[in-house]
Order: structure tokens, then sequence, then C-alpha cells
């Protein structure tokens, strides 16, 4: 998608575990939990159900991190060796 | 002027005197080489770790004010202003990606702000330039916003005087903060950010366990709620949202979550941070002011059901919704606790009104006063004049609430957050791909910017009083296309900010695919693929602070 591909590092890499970040979108789709019951602890649906979506974020976010920080996010940019990479995945 | 409420007054100095305290000491803490560049004094050093991020990036995105309005805005329309919480839903995932590109790119190129992105993805000085003119006039209000958030609590400690005496204290209070912001930078609000947040954990937490108990339970809030918002005749407000305000919901929580991360200040707080790890974390960690945020907005509620009562403003004559929560705490909690609830608002207010000058400090510094007015001007020079442009900005705030009705800096907010909208295209878009041309990002600019105006402008508030700047909520009748009405008749509104965006959109589409079809310049872009990727422990990694 760069406008000049072929230099030295790709411009876009893909993981399928980024595709796990519009999960947390579907809190824009308000009649799935514009009611009042089931109401928790006397807070109607609409409002609990909203604090369960920081959650979901949280877990969807949380997720990528894990399951993409394995991987040097920086390619070689010069010689990188063995003891670099420990280096940067020993944060 | 009230009684003054001695015991509140006295923590609240306490906790003043100790962050000024921290405030002046920041300048020495994890000092650099000198702090006479921008990467120190406007950057921090562009070493914070994840939980300095976490504190500053909370401390400078969930500001005083949205701490007072955002319950008022649930005490006054129900519903609606819940929106803060899908906002902050989706806002980590949304940006999780293009803020790590927007963060190497920096770190690699030596980039301060986002418009010094701009410069260098297309070298256009003038797209560079709208970008940072856009990001200075929507930060302004924003500080001066923070000011409204100071006062309403100065306010309901008693020092609620009429004319320039009722003002005084809050002058006092930025005075200073003006000076230690000025001596140390960036890491002021960074180390004044943890008490501040410290505070407001402590106070909250609290307040949502105490609060329900004593009032009967959150059902009995609930229904004290539901009775005051049937007994009104407006149709907007309730407990849940309406037939018509679900689309504006929605699209208000999309756009002020696109939107969240391209203010200026927030840019400063992500480009502080050592390494995108350091980012990716806080992207997961920082959802917990969401919960807080959550927690507090409910107690707009809690104050239908104690019966609480907006204090008047002795300087304007009305009464202030704004003071709902401060008088909340003040008439429910013993003195002690108030003054230390009034002090995580008003250090709350200290923290994001410092991030924000000095991110307004670096776009004039490094896009206009480097850009036009002294080409080759030294690091150290940078650093002096964007010093002394952060207390230019302060006292624009503080003249804006001084000689200006507060009711203008909440208009211009609002206003605000629909221009800082229409740089998504120039800035995040561009972090991805440059199929957009540069001309028809300046048209797109041009095109959403002026429309949104319009649109706002032509939204009147009949509650208020008010015939334009009434709110940002648009019934989709009055959408109208050069004399087509797309949908007639239509009460369900949408936010403004959104229907502009998808304009600039479509104008940036449209224009590009001329400029390309007559092979019109498209800039020079002097980054390459490979810095979007690079992260804290890459080798030949540019020093910080370097010339």
């Amino acid at each position: 998608m760069s406008a000049r591909p072929g230099r030295k590092a790709p411009g876009l890499r893909f993981s399928p575990w980024n595709l796990l970040l519009i999960i947390p979108l579907w809190i824009l789709i308000t009649p799935l939990y514009n009611r009042m019951e089931p109401a928790l602890f006397g807070m109607p649906f609409f409002y609990w159900f909203q604090f369960v979506g920081i959650a979901v974020g949280v877990a969807c976010t949380a997720l990528v991190y894990r399951m993409t920080r394995e991987r040097p996010t920086a390619p070689a940019r010069g010689e990188l060796d063995v003891d670099d990479l420990d280096e940067g995945s020993g944060r | 002027m009230n009684e003054l409420q001695w015991p509140e007054l006295i923590i609240f100095g306490a906790l003043f005197l100790l962050v000024t305290v921290l405030g002046f000491a920041a300048s020495r803490w994890r000092a650099g080489r000198t702090l006479e560049h921008l990467d120190e004094w406007g950057l921090g050093g562009r070493r914070f770790g994840s939980w300095i991020t976490w504190f500053l990036i909370g401390g400078d995105l969930y500001t005083a004010y949205t701490f007072v309005a955002v319950p008022a805005l649930l005490f006054g329309a129900g519903a609606m202003g819940f929106f803060a919480m899908p906002y902050t839903v989706i806002a980590y995932p949304l940006v999780f990606l293009p803020l790590l590109r927007l963060w190497s790119v920096s770190r690699s190129r030596g980039y301060v702000t986002p418009a010094d992105f701009v410069r260098g993805r297309y070298g256009s000085r003038l797209l560079a330039t709208l970008v940072a003119l856009t990001g200075i006039v929507a930060t302004m209000p924003y500080i001066a916003l923070q000011l409204v958030g100071l006062e309403s609590v100065l306010r309901t400690m008693g020092f609620n005087a009429g004319g320039f005496l009722g003002h005084l204290p809050l002058l006092i209070a930025f005075v200073i903060l003006a000076i230690y912001t000025y001596q140390s930078g960036l890491r002021a609000p960074a180390l004044i950010a943890f008490v501040k947040d410290v505070l407001i954990y402590v106070v909250i937490l609290v307040a949502v366990l105490y609060l329900p108990a004593k009032l009967g339970g959150w059902d009995t809030i609930f229904s004290a709620a539901e009775e005051k918002f049937s007994s009104t005749e407006s149709a907007k407000d309730g407990v849940l949202l309406s037939g018509n305000n679900q689309l504006q919901y929605a699209t208000l929580a999309l756009g002020s979550a696109l939107a969240l991360f391209l203010y200026p200040h927030a840019a400063t707080g992500v480009l502080a941070s050592r390494g995108r790890n350091v980012l990716k974390r806080n992207m997961s960690a920082l959802p917990a002011y969401s919960v807080l945020l959550g927690l507090l907005a409910l107690l707009g509620f809690a104050a239908i059901a104690a019966g609480t009562e907006a204090l008047t403003n002795a300087a304007t004559g009305e009464p202030d919704t704004n003071t709902i929560v401060p008088k909340l705490f003040d008439d429910m909690f013993p003195a002690w606790f108030a003054g230390i609830a009034f002090s995580a608002i008003g250090i709350g207010a200290l923290v994001p009104a410092a991030i924000m000058s000095i991110a307004a400090a670096n776009l004039w510094t490094r896009n206009v006063y480097k850009e036009f007015l002294h080409r080759d001007a030294t690091p150290a020079q940078e650093a002096r004049q964007a010093k002394l442009a952060s207390l230019v900005v302060k006292f624009g705030a503080v003249a804006f609430i001084l000689f200006i009705d507060p009711q203008f800096s909440i208009d211009l907010q609002l206003i605000g957050g629909v221009m800082i909208l229409q740089t998504l295209p120039a800035v995040a878009i561009a972090l991805y791909t440059r199929w957009f041309h540069v001309w028809g990002l300046v048209a797109g600019w041009l095109a959403g910017m002026t429309w949104g105006l319009l649109l706002l402008y032509g939204i009147p508030n009949p509650a208020a009083g008010k015939e334009h700047f009434g709110g940002s909520a648009l019934p989709l009748a009055e959408l109208n296309l050069f004399g087509w009405q797309p949908f007639p008749g239509s009460e369900t509104q949408i936010y403004v900010g959104i229907v502009a965006l998808v304009a600039n959109l479509a104008v940036a589409a449209v224009v590009t695919v001329v400029a390309r079809r007559f092979h019109v310049f498209n800039g020079i872009d002097s980054t390459e693929p490979g810095d979007y990727h690079v992260d804290e422990d890459d080798k030949d990694l540019r020093p910080v602070a370097a010339s």
C-alpha cells in the first residue's frame, strides 16, 4: 500500500490477530443494549452492559499485544544477531 | 462571597503546595543532558516507561473538565451523556496500530508534533501548517475548559465572588502552574499526574461504594432519575436513549474516539513514551480510567436522587451545572473528604492544562516559528521559543475565562472536536498510505472544515435560548447538499463531526483522482517504509535530543 514499494522493509506488516481490534466496535450498535432489563444491582442493562464493553476492549488489545510481541517489530536495519533479539524481547 | 469552607480549603491548599514542589523538582527528575531541546523540554526525553506513560496519558485524556462535565451531562440529559463510555471503549482498539506507526516514524525522524510528520510525509508546508493551526485552535479552548473545571471547585469551596475577585484564586493557581511548566517542561505534569490519579482513584472508588449505599441503592437512584426525566417536557432526555438520538450516540462516540489521538496533547503523551511495547501495554491499561469515568458519570444520577442543586455562579448569575459533582461531594461527605475530592479535580485540571500548553507550544515552535519566522533556529532557540509560547498559551486561556463568558469556551471546544477530526486524512490515513494527493487533502480539509462549521452554526438550542452553536446533534432532515435533501422530515440525529469527515474524505478522493490524472506534483516523501517499524532497541536509532 505504500506509495514507494520495494524499499528494504515492507511498508505494512499484517498479523491476523490484529483483526481482533474490530470486535469492540460492536458497542456502536445501540439497539443491542438500549433497554432496562435485565438489571444488575439495580443498574439498567444499558449501563452495566457498557462496563462489560470495557472488559471486552481490554481483552482484545491485550490479546493482540501478547500474540504479536514475540516477533521483532523492527526487522534488520543492519545486522541483528541473536543477542540483540533476546534483549528486545526481554523487556 | 459564600462562607469559606476552611477544612476543605486547608486540604486543598496543602495538596496544591505538594504538587507545586513536585512541579519545580521535576526539572531534575530523570534529567537528560540538557533541557534546552524540545525532545527534553517538550517530550520529557522520549523515555517514559509503561507506568509513567499510563499516569501521563491517563492524566492527559481524563481531564478535570471531563470529570465535572460528564456527570453534569447525565444529570441534565440522562443516557445521552453516557456516550463517553462507548467512546473510550472503542478509542484504544481503533488507535492501537496507527499510534505505533506514528511513534516509530516520529522516533526515527525526530518529529515532535503530528504536523512535523505531515511535513515529512508530504513535504508540504501548506498542509503541515493547516494541521498545526487546527491543532492549536482546537487545543486553546480545551485549556480554558480545564479552568472551568478548576473554578467550579474553587467556587464550591467558597470563592464564589463576582467580577475579578472571583477569578483571583484561579489566576494565582495558573500563574504557579505556568512557571513550573516553563521551567520543567513535560516532566512536571508527568510527575504531578501520579498525585492526581491516585487521588482520583481513591475519591471515585469511595464515592461509588458509599453514595449508593447512603442513597438506598442503585435502583433507588435510577428510579429517581427516571422520575425526573419523565416529568420534563423534553423528549431528548431519559434513562434510555430515544429512537432519535441513538445514531447521534453512536456517531458521537465514534467521532470522539477518532478525534482523541489527533489532539496534539494526546500525541505529545504518546511520543514521550520509550517504545512500542510501552504503548501496546497502555492500550490495555488505559481503559482502567474509563471504568472510573463511567462510575463517576453515574454520580450524575446519584446527584438527582440526593436532590443536589447546582450552585449559582456569582459571576454570571446563572446556575452552573458543572458544580453538580463538587456540590454532591460537599453535601454528602465530611468536609475533609470533600477537600480531597476537590483537590483531585483541581489538580486534575493542572495536569492536562500543562500538557496541552506544551503541545500547543511545540506546534507553534516547530510548525510556525521554525517554518516561517526563524528557519535556522538551533534546538536551544526552539526550546526557548516553546517555553515562551507555553506561557502565552496559558495566559490566553486565562483571558478566555476572565474576559469572555465561559460558555464561549464550551462552544469552542465543541467546534474544536469537529475541527480536529478534519485532520484525520492528513495524519492518520497518511500513516498508512500516500494514496491521497496533497491537494486532495488540502481540499478535503477545507470542505470538511467549512461544512462542519456551517452545520454547527445552524444548530439552535432553544432550551438555552441560543440560535447558533447549540450543540453537535444534527437532525438528518437538515442535511442539505446544494438543495438535495437525502432524508426529508427525519428527526434522527447524527454527530456533525462525522458528516463533515465524510464530506472531507469524499472531496479528498475526488481531487486526488483528478490531480493524479493530470500528474500534479505530489510533494516529496522523506520517510521510508522502515521508519514506521523502528523500536527502542534498534541499533542505528537516532539519538534523543540530537540537533
